[in-house]
């Protein structure tokens, strides 16, 4: 390690990934993730990915990306603009011009730039010659030589040997942050754990990329990240997608139900399909169906018959599946919908971030059909939502809408490892054999039918999509009972948020201020309200997983404020909202529809701009 | 096992009144269905039926088991949730050849390729009933409906094509007004394992009144059907002495004594077959060149779906490590901090 250096002690950092599609951006940035996981850093990561799988090499569009934020503190986002970015050829370092800070480190493979490959990424001149890189200190490493060089004698191909370049970066990263290259090593060697030769030579190649940052001159100063200590337990680095996955599992264990899954690839909600389909040494049933429609059908199939039954999918999936949800909530059956939202409308953005589901997640039904939805907050809050979803849907007998996005299913944080004993029951009203049983008799309380599973003697019943007669359950088209159904169901659903957790409030309660944020948007709003309150100003903040129904105290809190806020990445769509179930208060909003998460600098640029607006 | 009680039809009456059109072809389909019920071993709470949207999918209703009336074309879909949940049940779809062969095609042929172990029962009266008389797609060409006034311009949908085309593993046809064979065809499907289709040539006597009389009527039937039945020779006629041989690559009636042909050149039935192509061939006969193919035409006994989604779970649960949610948590890259 260099002595001759100036470390420097970092609250946070915020690192860049980016090259081609096939340069292996993503497993660099989990190897330094892991890395910073294991040395007790908080952490919050975001791949940035096109969603053409490979387009042509050297081209913008097939500029793929990882961006991770790791942290002394608690950290929230996956970070604004980076404090060091990787960039493996120009069309990446052209592609993310606009994502460092001014003074940022940045690290490029010099071997690309080439007239040649200005050409392909369609430049006009060297990016490295871009007024935006003034005050950058440029690591401009010979990366493909190097490699080459260090290679020649293991027989191994030029293909193979150019795809160990990003370990190379690996090492000059390791430098640069002071870190054990052991750590790096044994990431490798986790990863290729059945190819010994490519853990070998990408070893050699991390290990020449440290030594060659300790020999140049380029580097001027080296980082520490200390680690977070108001953290404390075990944990893992998860992606929401992931913790979605898990959240369902672990309710099927808590309600002793059978777990059935039908869904339909789609991104960016495909991994929670795919995760499910790898547990079947817990029991799980994982159906792709033939599309959308039956991946619903199949799910609500599967609940009439007795299982803990869930949906997966994205805007246009939930679409598809519209009708069947109005089905499933007719037939009050219990189910889940995870919609990991998406750029829309249509196609849209398959791969970018957005919370522009929320108006088809409250309304997009035929019929008067309010179904509860909730939106989980970060990766790791992915599975405590997901897991109550599920409690949800069984204890009240009816679909729920679980909502997360792009920016939280594909990226991820720490989570605290659960103690399954400590996670809440999870009680479904099962039908016994051979009682009496009437379909839609509820509980006077709850207002819940009871489930009766086929194959139990004596409870044999018919549901369906027509309107049913109050208790029995016969088909009906009596005026009366329609409309004492369709208050019924109704009441059912808003009785659901009796047993939500307080809706928690943060800042001084004479803020003048109240900043408020739903599902995803939480850790950049809640950033900026922490940045705002250190600094002294009066400000408060609350952020919204129950959309509906909405938290009863709702209106006790928003009647404190003179002004409330309503930040979120779409045109206003929980502005909206509130303003139909609480028209009382007036509301402000401040919305981006880029399909990029909030920018922690641009909501505290607006924030001050209302306060100081007096 | 379980101890089935002794049924009799009417353990299978539900306490709906049954609301079809007086003389429509479904209420013999119900009773053939209430028929076969008590003989095929099933306890009545581990049977259920799930139907679409139709004039046919209000089946449910009138039969007293589990039941699922869905939404329109997806029966099929939620069928194959009810039996991968839960393969001891016995399942039932209930559909039209709208609900099946439009809205819900792709459920259909996708169904039939997996060979999930369920009973498929298609009402085919080639034309929408509850919607009071549009083409369906299986309508033939030409025919002058509400939404073809000057005729259809659509080459129809045969199901039976359709279902060999996915290699399903099932497929008969019966008549509506044939109650003692619609019967033994209904038993046969709940025998085979793996998607059980059958037709039923059924009539809508307010749209489409008579649409198969040619086919079904009892004066005509003999030369205008062939029962087939396995192991036995393919004859049909009033006199018993027309039979299919093949000619080439495609069927053809023959005279027995006439033209040189005997009875020992006359087609044996095998259902049994993988390669569904004779079943294909018998399928697509149509009048007038051909009589119609009745009963089982194909019954291969292939891998299902359902047992094989058991079956995968228990070989994983045997060789994996995890047993519970709290391996699942610890496995992998976690840390301490």
């Amino acid at each position: 390690m260099a002595t001759n250096n100036n470390v420097i002690e970092r609250e946070r950092i915020v690192i860049k990934f980016a090259g081609d599609s096939g340069d292996g951006m993503q497993l660099t940035g989990n190897q330094f993730t892991d890395t910073s996981a294991t040395l007790g850093n908080d952490l919050a990561t975001f791949p940035d990915f096109p969603s053409e799988i490979r387009a042509p090499q050297g081209t913008i569009a097939g500029v793929s990306g990882y961006q991770v934020n790791i942290g002394h503190s608690d950290i929230y986002t996956s970070g604004d603009k980076a404090d060091v970015l990787v960039a493996l050829n120009p069309a990446a370092l052209a592609y993310n011009m606009n994502s460092f800070k001014p003074n940022a480190t940045i690290i490029v493979d010099l071997d690309t730039f080439t007239e040649k490959s200005f050409k392909k990424a369609k430049l006009d001149s060297n990016p490295l010659e871009d007024s935006r890189l003034a005050d950058c200190t440029v690591i401009a490493a010979p990366v493909t030589s190097q490699c080459r060089e260090v290679l020649k004698e293991t027989g191994m191909d030029s293909k193979t040997i150019d795809k160990t370049r990003n370990q190379f970066v690996a090492g000059i990263l390791a430098y640069l942050f002071n870190r054990d290259l052991n750590l790096a090593i044994e990431f490798l060697k986790n990863k290729f754990a059945k190819k010994p030769k490519l853990v070998e030579i990408n070893t050699k190649v991390l290990k020449a990329g440290h030594t060659y940052a300790g020999n140049i001159e380029a580097i001027h100063s080296t980082f520490i990240v200390n680690p977070n200590l108001s953290k404390k337990g075990k944990f893992r680095n998860i992606t929401g997608n992931q913790a979605t996955a898990w959240g369902l599992m672990a309710a099927a264990e808590k309600s002793g139900l059978n777990f059935f899954l039908g869904s339909y690839p789609i991104t960016p909600a495909t991994d929670i399909l795919m995760e499910l389909s790898k547990h079947k040494e817990l029991g799980i049933k994982t159906f792709q169906a033939e599309d959308e429609i039956a991946g619903i059908n199949s799910a609500i199939g599967a609940a009439y018959a007795g299982n803990m039954a869930a949906t997966t999918t994205s805007g246009p999936g939930l679409s598809l599946k519209s009708e069947a949800i109005g089905l499933a909530f007719i037939t009050e059956l219990p189910l889940v919908i995870v919609n990991v939202m998406r750029g829309g409308p249509s196609t849209g953005l398959p791969t970018k971030t957005e919370q522009t589901d929320l108006m088809q997640a409250l309304w997009g039904r035929n019929g008067e059909a309010p179904i509860p939805i909730i939106a989980a907050s970060s990766p790791a809050d992915c599975f405590n939502y997901a897991f109550e979803a599920e409690k949800i849907a069984i204890e009240h007998m009816t679909p729920v809408i679980l909502l997360t996005d792009s920016y939280l299913g594909n990226g991820s944080g720490l989570m605290k490892i659960p103690n399954m004993d400590d996670m809440p029951s999870i009680t479904p009203k099962i039908a016994k054999p051979d009682q009496a049983y009437e379909p839609y008799e509820r509980d006077p309380e709850t207002l819940v039918r009871t489930w009766a599973h086929p194959g139990t003697r004596g409870a044999e019943h018919r549901v369906g999509g027509l309107e049913k007669s109050d208790v029995h359950g016969a088909v009906s088209h009596d005026p009366i009972n329609h409309e004492k159904m369709i208050k019924l169901r109704d009441a059912k659903v808003r009785k659901i948020a009796d047993n939500y957790a307080p809706q928690e409030v943060f800042g001084s309660e004479d803020a003048d201020l109240l900043v408020v944020s739903w599902g995803s948007t939480k850790g950049a709003v809640y950033s900026a309200f922490k940045e705002l309150e250190d600094a002294g100003k009066k400000i408060a903040f609350t952020n919204f997983n129950y959309i509906f129904p909405l938290p009863k105290e709702t209106p006790e809190i928003f009647k404190k404020y003179k002004k409330i806020l309503i930040c979120e990445l779409n045109s206003g769509q929980f502005a909206h909202h509130l303003r139909s179930e609480y028209p009382e208060f007036e509301y402000s909003q401040y919305n981006k529809i880029q399909a990029q998460p909030f920018m922690v600098t641009e909501l505290v640029d607006k924030f001050n701009e209302i306060l100081e607006d007096k | 096992m379980k101890n089935i009680p002794h049924y009799t039809k009417k353990d299978f009456v539900s306490d709906q009144e049954v609301k079809w059109c007086a003389g429509c072809g479904d209420y013999s389909i119900l009773s053939a269905v209430q028929n076969a019920l008590p003989e095929i071993g099933v306890a009545k709470e581990d049977i259920v039926f799930v139907s679409g949207i139709g004039c046919s999918s209000r089946f449910p209703y009138y039969v007293d088991t589990y039941g699922f009336h869905g939404i329109h074309g997806r029966a099929a879909a939620i069928a194959s949730g009810v039996k991968a949940a839960n393969p001891k049940l016995s399942v039932w779809i209930m559909s039209g050849d709208g609900d099946s062969m439009a809205i819900g095609g792709n459920h259909f042929i996708h169904i039939l390729r997996r060979n999930m172990n369920v009973n498929y029962i298609l009402f085919n009266n080639q034309i929408y009933g509850l919607t009071k008389g549009q083409y369906s797609p299986t309508t033939p060409l030409g025919q002058v409906t509400k939404t073809s006034p000057y005729g259809t311009i659509e080459h129809p949908f045969k199901p039976g094509e359709l279902a060999m085309g996915a290699e399903g593993t099932f497929y008969a046809r019966g008549t509506d007004n044939n109650p003692k064979q619609m019967k033994e065809i209904i038993i046969e499907a709940a025998k085979h394992e793996g998607t059980s289709l059958v037709e039923i040539l059924q009539n809508c006597v307010i749209f489409n009144n008579n649409t198969h009389h040619e086919i079904t009527d009892k004066v005509t039937r003999d030369d205008h059907q062939i029962y087939l039945k396995a192991g036995e020779k393919m004859i049909f006629g009033k006199e018993k002495n027309k039979g299919l041989v093949l000619d080439g690559l495609k069927l053809k009636v023959v005279t027995i004594g006439e033209d040189g042909y005997t009875l020992d050149d006359i087609l044996v039935h095998d259902p049994t077959q993988e390669d569904p192509t004779m079943a294909f061939l018998l399928a697509r006969m149509s009048l007038p060149e051909f009589p119609v193919a009745v009963g089982v035409l194909r019954a291969y006994k292939a891998p299902v779906y359902d047992q094989l989604m058991e079956q995968q779970i228990e070989d994983v649960k045997a060789k994996s490590k995890m047993k519970n949610m709290t391996d699942v948590l610890n496995s992998g890259n976690t840390f301490e901090l």
